[in-house]
C-alpha cells in the first residue's frame, strides 16, 4: 500500500490531473487510503486524513464516510484534532444527518473547557449547524456563557443565542434579560452581538419590542459616541468609526421607532446628526448613510428629516459609483408612492440613469421613471421613454412597452398624442407588446373619430415601409379596411397629402397576405380588410373578387373559411354586402373581467365570419333578412348577448339550439339558507346539485363580529345509511365585519333515500378563546326525500 | 444575516463554501452552479448587487477569485461589501500577500479565519486587530505535526 501523502501534496497531485477521469482515479485512491486510515487506531494522522477528505468534499465528491470520524475527532483532547473535527462537522454534518446528535455531548463538554479557544470552536459549530434539539439541550449553557465570561466568549455566545432563537423561537424568553444588560458592554464585538440579539428578539415578539423601546436612549448615546468620537485606529474603516456597529444600531432603531411617536422623537436629532456628518466618500460612509435613510423613512420622522433623506438619495444618484446609484434607486422605488413630490425633484437625474451602461441600473431607472410619470410631465417623460425603448436591452423591452402604454392611457393629453405614441411603440418594438394591445388600439382609434383620416394615412405609410411588426400590421390592415375611403380621398389637414390610388392600397394588402413574414392572424386581418374595401372603392372590385376566390383554396383553414364566406357574400348575398360591410359602430372598452377569447374574438374578427353580423344589423333594421346569418351565432359574445337575446327568440330556425347555448351561459342563482346564527358567526347551506341519491351542498360560514376568527373547523355527522364526504375547506380564518367567508363542500350519498338530516359541529377561536357549538340541519334547501324519519347517531 | 459565502475562481472552480442555513447537498450544488454562472457572466464594470430568488447577491472580484454572498432582504448591501473586504484583509494579513493558491493549499486555514470573523451569518468582531490576534493565538495552540 502506498503511504498516504500529506494534504498539500495530495492537493498538488489532484490539480495536476489533466482529465476529469484522471482526477477521479486519484481521488478514489486517496479516499481508499483515508478510509483505511480511519479504521486504524489513533496515530496522529487522523486530522490530516480528515482534512484531505474535506478537500475532496469541496471538489464535489461524496464524503459521508467521514462523518463518524468528525465525531471521534471532536472528542479528542488534542486541539488540532478538535479543530479539524469541528470544521468537518460544519461541512459534513448538517441537522439532517443522524450523526449530528452525537456531537451534542462533546459540544456541551467543550463549552465548559478551560481553554477559551476550545469553547469558541464549540460555540461556532453550534451557531453554524445546531439543530433544534441540540439548541434546546444547550441553551442554558449558552445563557450562562452570555453572562459570565470573557468578552471573547461573550460575543460568540450572543451570536450563538441568535441562532438558537432562530431555530427554537420559544427560547427567546431565556435570553431577553441578559440581552438588555449586554448593551452596557464596552467591547465592540460584544456590543455588536448584543444589538443583533436584541434585533432578533424584537422582530419575533411584539411585547419584547415594547420592552426594548426603553433602550432607545441608551442606543442613541452609543451611536452618538461612535459618530462624534475621535479617530480610533482599532475600529476605523475609511474614516468611519465602526461602520458595522453603526449600521446594526441604526437597523435596531428603525424597528424600535416604527409606528411609535415617542421612540421616533427620541432619535430624530441623532438621525439628523448622522445624516449630515457622515462622510460618504467611501463605501463605509455610504453604507451608514444608506441605513440612516432607510431608518428615517421607516419611522415617524418629521418632514424636514424626510426631505433630508430623499436629498441624500438624490445625491447618491449622482455618485460615480454604480453600486451607490443602484442602491439609491432601489430605495427611491420604495418611497416613491409615499413621498412622491420629494422624489419628483430628482426626476431629471433618474431619467438620465436610463442611459447608464449597466442593465440593473437601467431596470431600476425604468421602474422609477414609470412610477414618476404624472399629468404634468407626461410629454417630456414619454419622449425620454420612447428614446429609451429604441435602444434598451432586449429583456427590458416588453416591460418598457407596457409601461408606456399604461402611462399613455392614464395621462395622455390628447387622443392624437395617444395614437401617435402607440404607433411609435409599435414601430419600434412591435414584437414585444402584449396581445391586448391590438384590440385596445383599435378600440381607441374608433373612439377618436375626428382622427380617422390622420390615423389611416399614418398607418398606411407605416405599413408600406415595413410589414414585419405583426401588431402594427394588424392594426394597419384593420384601419385600412375600415377607413379605406378616407385614405383614398387623399386630403387630411394634419398630414401632408399623398395621392393613394386604389391599386396602391390593394397592393399593400396583398403584400401582407402573401408575405412569409405575416402570421396567420395577420393574414386574416388583411383578407378581411380587402373584403371591406369592396364597398369603399369603386374601380377594383373585380380585383378583390379574384383575391377572395383565390384564397378559397388556401391551405390555412381560417383563411379558407373566410374566403369562402366572402365569396358567398359576393355571389348569393350580394344584396346584403353593403350593409354587412358597413362602418363599425363604437365598441365598448373591454373591462378587465372579459376573457381575451371573447373580446379578441369580437375584434380580431370584425367581419361576420361567424359572429358579428348581428351587431351592425341589429342597429340598422331588417330582422327577417338576418335569420340565416343568425345560425352562425356562436353564443360567445358577451357584450352582444343582451341585444341578441330578443332577436334570437324571434327567429324560428335554430332558436332552440341558440337558447341552449345562451341558457348554458347564465348560472341559475342558488339560494343559501341560514342554518346557524350565533355570536356573530353564521352558517349557511346551499344546494349545489342533487340527483336521486346524491346531494352536494356547500356550507358557507361568515363572521360579522369585530374580530377575525381563526381555527374555524366544521365536523358533520349524518344518519347511518348515508355516506358523507367533506372536501377541504377554503380556509380556517374568517375575516371580521362580514368581509370574508369560509366555504366547504359536502357530498352526501343517500342510497336508501332515508330522511336526510345532518348534525354539524362548529368550532373556532375568537380572540384566543375556543368556542364550540352544534347545529342540527333537518331540512335541506331542495325537498327530495320523504320517508320515515330515522336518525342514526354516528 | 448572510445565508452563504462562496469563493470561486474565474473558471468556476469552488475554493470555499460556507453555508449558514440548512440545505440538502443537491440544493447547495444547484445554488453554486446557478450563482457561478450568473456572476461569471456579468460584465466587468457592472453593479455588484443582483437580486436572485428572494435574496440579494453581493459579489466582488479580487484578482482571480470571486467572493460572493447571499443576503436577506433586510441586510445592507454596501456594508456587506465592507465585510467581504475585511475578510480579504484578514486573509492578506495572515498569509502575507494572499493569492488564490494560498487559499487552495490552505483551505482549512481560510475557514478558521472566517470562523473568527463571522458566526452564524453575522459579524462577530469589528476590530481587525482583535480578529488577527485571536487567529494567531489559536494557531499557537495547534500541536506540531509529526
Amino acid at each position: 500500500m502506498t503511504p498516504s501523502v500529506r494534504l498539500q501534496e495530495m492537493i498538488r497531485v489532484i490539480r495536476s490531473a489533466r482529465t476529469q477521469g484522471e482526477e477521479r482515479g486519484i481521488i478514489q485512491k486517496e479516499c481508499a487510503e483515508i478510509r483505511a486510515q480511519f479504521r486504524q487506531t489513533d496515530n496522529g494522522e487522523r486530522s490530516h486524513s480528515l482534512a484531505k477528505l474535506l478537500y475532496v468534499h469541496m471538489l464535489g465528491y461524496p464524503a459521508h464516510f467521514g462523518q463518524m470520524e468528525c465525531v471521534r475527532l471532536i472528542a479528542s483532547p488534542r486541539y488540532s484534532e478538535k479543530r479539524i473535527g469541528y470544521l468537518g462537522a460544519m461541512m459534513l454534518l448538517d441537522e439532517k444527518q443522524d450523526a449530528s446528535l452525537l456531537i451534542t455531548n462533546s459540544i456541551k463538554n467543550d463549552l465548559s473547557h478551560s481553554s477559551q479557544y476550545v469553547q469558541s470552536l464549540a460555540l461556532c459549530t453550534l451557531a453554524c449547524m445546531g439543530s433544534s434539539e441540540m439548541c434546546r439541550d444547550l441553551a442554558p449553557e449558552i445563557e450562562r456563557l452570555l453572562r459570565a465570561s470573557t468578552s471573547y466568549i461573550k460575543k460568540k455566545a450572543t451570536l450563538c443565542a441568535v441562532h438558537i432563537i432562530r431555530k427554537v423561537p420559544e427560547l427567546a424568553e431565556l435570553f431577553t434579560p441578559s440581552a438588555r444588560s449586554l448593551l452596557s458592554e464596552k467591547n465592540h464585538g460584544v456590543l455588536h452581538g448584543a444589538v443583533v440579539l436584541i434585533t432578533e428578539l424584537c422582530e419575533r415578539n411584539a411585547e419584547t419590542l415594547d420592552k426594548f423601546r426603553k433602550a432607545v436612549p441608551e442606543l442613541v448615546t452609543i451611536m452618538k459616541g461612535l459618530v462624534t468620537s475621535s479617530y480610533s485606529p482599532e475600529h476605523n474603516v475609511a474614516g468611519i468609526s465602526d461602520p458595522f456597529l453603526q449600521v446594526r444600531i441604526l437597523r435596531l432603531l428603525r424597528i424600535l421607532g416604527h409606528n411609535n411617536d415617542s421612540a421616533s422623537d427620541a432619535m430624530n436629532d441623532l438621525l439628523a446628526q448622522v445624516a449630515t456628518n457622515t462622510d460618504s466618500s467611501k463605501t463605509a460612509g455610504s453604507a451608514v448613510l444608506y441605513e440612516t435613510v432607510l431608518t428615517i423613512m421607516d419611522i415617524n420622522s418629521e418632514s424636514g428629516l424626510r426631505v433630508l433623506a430623499v436629498n441624500i438619495l438624490g445625491r447618491f444618484l449622482l455618485n460615480n459609483d454604480r453600486n451607490i446609484r443602484y442602491i439609491s434607486m432601489t430605495s427611491l422605488q420604495k418611497i416613491v408612492q409615499t413621498d412622491h413630490n420629494a422624489v419628483q425633484r430628482h426626476r431629471g437625474t433618474i431619467v438620465d440613469c436610463l442611459k447608464d451602461q449597466d442593465t440593473s441600473v437601467k431596470r431600476r431607472a425604468l421602474e422609477l421613471s414609470l412610477a414618476l410619470v404624472s399629468p404634468v410631465n407626461i410629454r417630456s417623460m414619454m419622449k425620454e421613454l420612447l428614446i429609451f425603448l429604441s435602444s434598451c436591452p432586449v429583456e427590458l423591452r416588453s416591460q418598457t412597452a407596457s409601461g408606456i402604454f399604461n402611462a399613455a392611457e392614464r395621462y395622455s393629453p390628447s387622443k392624437r398624442w395617444h395614437i401617435d405614441t402607440i404607433l411609435h411603440v409599435l414601430t419600434t418594438a412591435g414584437g414585444d407588446v402584449r396581445d391586448e394591445t391590438v384590440p385596445n388600439l383599435i378600440q381607441l382609434i374608433t373612439t377618436a373619430s375626428e382622427l380617422h383620416c390622420y390615423t389611416v394615412h399614418k398607418l398606411y405609410r407605416a405599413l408600406v415601409k415595413d410589414i414585419s411588426q405583426q401588431s402594427l400590421v394588424q392594426v394597419a390592415c384593420w384601419c385600412i379596411g375600415e377607413y379605406g375611403d378616407l385614405l383614398l380621398k387623399g386630403e387630411c389637414e394634419e398630414i401632408e397629402p399623398v395621392q393613394v390610388t386604389e391599386d396602391d392600397v390593394l397592393d399593400a394588402l396583398e403584400t401582407v397576405l402573401q408575405s412569409h413574414m405575416s402570421a396567420p392572424a395577420t393574414r386574416g386581418f388583411a383578407l378581411t380588410a380587402t373584403m371591406k374595401l369592396s364597398t369603399r372603392i369603386t374601380d377594383n372590385v373585380d380585383r378583390i373578387r379574384s383575391i377572395v376566390s383565390i384564397y378559397g383554396s388556401c391551405i390555412d383553414l381560417e383563411l379558407q373559411q373566410r374566403a369562402v364566406e366572402y365569396n358567398a357574400l359576393f355571389k348569393k348575398y350580394d344584396h346584403m354586402r353593403a350593409a354587412v360591410l358597413e362602418r363599425m359602430p363604437l365598441m365598448e372598452k373591454n373591462s378587465p373581467g372579459h376573457t381575451n377569447g371573447d373580446s379578441s374574438g369580437e375584434i380580431k374578427e370584425p367581419e361576420p365570419a361567424k359572429t358579428k353580423p348581428v351587431e351592425p344589423i341589429l342597429l340598422s333594421e331588417p330582422a327577417n333578412q338576418v335569420c340565416d346569418l343568425l345560425d352562425l351565432l356562436g353564443g360567445t359574445d358577451t357584450p352582444v348577448q343582451p341585444s341578441s337575446a330578443p332577436t334570437s327568440t324571434a327567429t324560428t330556425t335554430s332558436s332552440a339550439d341558440l337558447l341552449d347555448l345562451l341558457g348554458g351561459l347564465e348560472p341559475t342563482p342558488v339560494p343559501a339558507v341560514t342554518v346557524y346564527e350565533k355570536n356573530g358567526v353564521s352558517l349557511k347551506i346551499q344546494c349545489d346539485s342533487q340527483t336521486d341519491t346524491d346531494i352536494t351542498v356547500t356550507l358557507i360560514a361568515s363572521n360579522s363580529t369585530q374580530n377575525d376568527i381563526s381555527n374555524f373547523t366544521l365536523q358533520a355527522a349524518v344518519p347511518k345509511s348515508v355516506q358523507l364526504q367533506m372536501k377541504a375547506p377554503s380556509g380556517n380564518v374568517i375575516a371580521a365585519h362580514g368581509l370574508g367567508q369560509v366555504t366547504q363542500t359536502v357530498l352526501l350519498n343517500n342510497p336508501n333515500k332515508v330522511s336526510l338530516k345532518m348534525r354539524v359541529r362548529v368550532s373556532y377561536s375568537d380572540q384566543g378563546t375556543m368556542l364550540q357549538d352544534t347545529v342540527q340541519i333537518d331540512s335541506f334547501p331542495s325537498p327530495s326525500w320523504n320517508s320515515q324519519p330515522s336518525i342514526g347517531v354516528l | 444575516m448572510m445565508r452563504f459565502l462562496l469563493l470561486f475562481s474565474r473558471q468556476g472552480k469552488l475554493r470555499l463554501q460556507k453555508w449558514f442555513t440548512v440545505l440538502s447537498d443537491r440544493d447547495k450544488r444547484k445554488i453554486i452552479r446557478d450563482l457561478t454562472q450568473m456572476v461569471l457572466s456579468r460584465p466587468p464594470k457592472a453593479c455588484n448587487f443582483l437580486p436572485w430568488r428572494d435574496l440579494k447577491i453581493v459579489y466582488r472580484r479580487y484578482a482571480s477569485l470571486y467572493f460572493c454572498c447571499g443576503l436577506e432582504q433586510d441586510d445592507n448591501e454596501l456594508l456587506t461589501l465592507d465585510i467581504l473586504h475585511r475578510y480579504v484583509e484578514l486573509l492578506d494579513q495572515y498569509f502575507g500577500n494572499v493569492c488564490e493558491l494560498d487559499i487552495i493549499f490552505n483551505f482549512e486555514k481560510a475557514y478558521f479565519i472566517l470562523d473568527e470573523f463571522v458566526i452564524g451569518g453575522e459579524v462577530q468582531e469589528t476590530s481587525k486587530a482583535s480578529v488577527a490576534k485571536s487567529i494567531e493565538e489559536a494557531e499557537s495552540l495547534q500541536e506540531v505535526r509529526q
